[in-house]
């Protein structure tokens, strides 16, 4: 049971992130796009959206410390355990309020606003499901570990086993130890992975860091497009 | 010196007669689509008026182009690189649909749905966003010919900058009509938006386009361009723009809009110019230089220096041959009549625009005098200082020389081919008061006015060497199939396997186009796709077929 939830389960994952990623990119380029429903409301999304995207941006930073250093490099660069716990979790709960409070709003306006609601497809309402199981089951983690016991150090279970799997020497005997909500946590993210590369998530792989070092106007040839033959590419539904 | 072409429209606004055919062809051709029912790439303004989307020439509310920053140095109106990253998710300048317009449909089934009653049923209007009952309160040209004049008109920005006695006056007195293309700028500021680099200008022929695979929906460029021409797809979630009819120029013909232009007033040809000086021209300090310094940019095709560059530049010989005929060259620079819209948003606009006379030969007209008399023109060009005070907002920054010797050229011409028509003497010294010669005018006269296709249409092929991958270009027309791909893709909107989108024979068609016959070309026949449909001929299905006359002799 253990292997199959700590083992397999990461694995085929992992694997369908990656492949799927690839899959996509390759089969459904057009629609690989944020699907901004910016224009038909955008009182609410202004305050909904950074919210919930920067909130979650600092909760990703964070799960990068959490999970890809090492406890013995902080502890090396000075860090004790206790200011590591006191940080990571004023932060994390800030940062994890944030998210949801903005997931929050997101969704309100997506079933509130009909125009944004029509254009809901069957899809996101999945994605939409899956991120806010994750992102509650994380934070109630975080919350009850620090309310009820004294703070549980992940980094003790959690992340040599998150790191174990990527050493390819994955060891399921140390996550079987973790509290349920973390474990719930982690394989609600394993889902949220799983979905990630077909649904309107994609956008995130492609966030456009390059643009701050191009040049502004931006030439092509048209010989750059490919030529001869080519397989018809998708063409547009017609108006109403 | 770095050559590069560029292909470019000159719109003659006294011919325009504000019929939208330009703009119908072109949606009928484009944005028949869902997600792009409220798109125009081509639309038909009346000024003065709000424009489409809503008041977009104020750029301190819109903050579309560029600007100077204190160190005079260009920059993005809306903020830099990094602003634009932070704002990504919220984009705070994006128009909302309500400034476009709420698009509808009408319920037509209940037409025959509905069951007998003493009252004949109504369509009511649907919202084509919501899909819920609505009330139409605005449309792409709403204040169509100053509908809503009072109310509407003082809402027009460019109003607001001509002073308030000027203002009262230009409403009684004039108003004309301004069909609007995406301006295929040199310096595109909707290009320098797009954190994805999805939008990018063509080396060979200078037209901007979005890559359809590369954009994902950030929607800076709608924002970035001060025109309000790149339009957000709300369905597949992607920026679309006009594309000039990139698979018609490429071999040769016309845009849709200017081959269905009732008023026969556009023109297209190339221009070259010195890529290296954009940047340089863009940022001269003074807004009222600006129309000077993008001429500047241009080049002559005629100098041998130039075409040595051109050639050193890899620009074909064919097409340096087009860019020495183009009548957009003649019109900028030897007749100089054609002025760019709104130089100051300093994005450099490649679609130009002869400024209308008819306004003020209206004026003169209405109280009595000879409105082709030379001398009365002139007179009537300095004394109305508000069509050409507002004709300078629109095209020059607001310097009103440069439109004053527009007008007065334009004016010249009339009263000089006047006197030809009355089978007069010709009198060179109207030609010599506006600094040509009687020749120049008649040739001039000739373009502007009796101009055949042929000479009004320069547009060189694209390359033959590249003839065969260009002929199967798929543009997506979504005419070519009936049903197409709908939300049938298991990711959404956008998503399934590419649906199946016939290529034209866009060579075929140029043949038939430079030919005298009327015939029907076979690949046309059973499909009527307004994008490659030239006028001539009767493809099948467009119109009812023929009633066989009756003899009845
Ligand atoms: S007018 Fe066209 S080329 Fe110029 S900024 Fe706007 S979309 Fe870009
Ligand atoms: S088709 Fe020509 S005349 Fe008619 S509105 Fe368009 S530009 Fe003007």
């Amino acid at each position: 049971m253990n292997v199959l939830l700590w083992v397999v389960a990461p694995y085929i994952a992992l694997t369908v992130f990656v492949l799927g990623h690839l899959w996509r990119y390759r089969y459904d380029k057009f629609g690989w796009t944020t699907r901004s429903s910016q224009m038909y409301e955008s009182r609410l999304l202004r305050v909904g959206s950074p919210l919930f995207h920067f909130g979650i941006l600092v909760v990703l930073l964070g799960h990068v410390g959490g999970l890809v250093i090492p406890k013995s490099w902080t502890e090396a660069a000075g860090v004790s355990e206790e200011t590591y716990h006191v940080v990571a979790v004023v932060l994390g709960t800030i940062a994890g309020v944030c998210t949801l409070g903005g997931l929050a709003i997101l969704i309100y306006r997506r079933r509130t606003v009909g125009p944004v609601f029509t254009a809901t497809t069957r899809n996101d309402k999945l994605m939409y499901a899956v991120l806010t199981l994750v992102i509650v089951l994380g934070l109630a983690a975080t919350v009850m570990a620090n309310l009820v016991g004294g703070g549980y150090d992940y980094r003790a279970t959690v992340s040599p086993w998150f790191r174990s799997i990527f050493y390819l020497r994955p060891d399921p005997a140390l996550m079987a130890g973790a509290p349920p909500l973390f474990q719930l946590h982690a394989l609600s993210a394993l889902l949220l992975f799983a979905i990630w590369p077909f649904t309107r998530l994609v956008h995130m792989l492609t966030a456009p860091i390059g643009y701050l070092t191009r040049p502004y106007v931006v030439y092509r040839s048209r010989d750059d497009m490919r030529a001869g033959s080519r397989t018809p590419r998708r063409g547009w539904e017609p108006s109403r | 010196m770095r050559v590069m072409a560029q292909l470019a429209m000159v719109m003659n606004l006294d011919k325009c007669i504000g019929c939208h055919t330009c703009s119908v062809t072109c949606k009928q051709a484009w944005t028949n689509r869902a997600g792009t029912e409220y798109v125009w790439f081509n639309n038909v303004e009346t000024r003065p008026g709000q424009g489409y989307p809503r008041t977009y020439q104020d750029q301190e509310r819109w903050r579309g182009g560029w600007e100077l920053n204190r160190r005079g140095r260009l920059r993005l109106k809306a903020g830099g690189r990094l602003k634009k990253l932070l704002t990504i998710f919220a984009n705070p300048l994006m128009p909302s649909i309500g400034d476009y317009y709420e698009p509808w449909t009408y319920d037509y089934d209940r037409l025959f749905s509905a069951p007998a009653t003493e009252d004949t049923p109504v369509a009511r209007p649907r919202s084509l966003i919501s899909g819920e009952p609505t009330k139409i309160t605005w449309s792409a040209n709403w204040d169509d010919n100053l509908a809503g004049g009072p109310e509407l008109a003082p809402g027009d920005p460019v109003l607001k900058r001509v002073s308030d006695q000027v203002r009262l006056e230009f409403e009684r007195a004039f108003m004309f009509y301004l069909p609007r293309i995406c301006e295929h700028c040199l310096n595109p500021s909707c290009v320098a938006s797009c954190p994805s680099g999805a939008l990018y200008k063509r080396s060979e022929d200078g037209i901007v386009l979005v890559d359809q695979d590369r954009c994902r929906g950030w929607r800076m460029c709608v924002t970035g361009c001060p025109y309000k021409k790149v339009y957000f797809n709300h369905r597949t979630g992607k920026a679309e723009k006009c594309t000039f009819c990139f698979p018609r120029v490429e071999v040769g013909i016309p845009t849709v809009c200017s081959e269905t232009c009732v008023g026969r007033l556009r023109y297209i040809g190339l221009v070259l110019y010195d890529a290296d000086r954009v940047a340089e021209a863009a940022a001269v300090p003074e807004e009222k230089d600006l129309f000077e310094a993008q001429k500047s940019v241009l080049l002559d095709p005629h100098d041998p220096r130039v075409a040595d560059a051109a050639r050193r530049s890899g620009i074909p010989e064919d097409w340096l041959e087009a860019a020495g005929r183009s009548p957009i060259h003649k019109l900028i620079f030897t007749y100089g009549v054609a002025l760019p819209l709104h130089p100051e948003f300093r994005t450099m606009p490649m679609v130009w625009y002869i400024p209308p006379l008819s306004p003020v030969v209206d004026v003169l007209r209405d109280t009595g005098h000879d409105g082709e008399d030379a001398g009365n023109l002139f007179g009537a060009i300095d004394a109305l200082r508000i069509p050409v005070g507002y004709l300078a907002e629109l095209f020059t920054a607001g310097d009103v020389e440069p439109v004053r010797a527009v007008l007065r050229r334009l004016a010249a011409m009339r009263s000089y081919m006047r006197r030809l028509n009355l089978g007069q003497e010709p009198d060179e010294s109207i030609a010599a008061g506006v600094g040509m010669t009687g020749e120049q005018v008649e040739a001039m006269h000739r373009l502007l006015a009796v101009a055949p296709y042929g000479e009004r249409y320069v547009i060189p092929k694209a390359h033959a060497e590249q003839g065969a991958q260009l002929e199967e270009l798929a543009t997506g027309c979504s005419l070519d199939y009936a049903g197409g791909p709908g939300m049938t893709g298991p990711f959404g909107e956008a998503s399934g396997p590419p649906a199946p989108v016939a290529v034209e024979n866009f060579h075929a068609l140029r043949q038939r186009q430079a030919g005298d016959e009327l015939d029907e070309a076979d690949e046309l026949r059973g499909r009527v796709n307004l994008l490659n449909w030239d006028g001539k001929g009767t493809p099948e299905g467009l119109f009812p077929p023929k009633r066989k006359r009756q003899d009845n002799s």
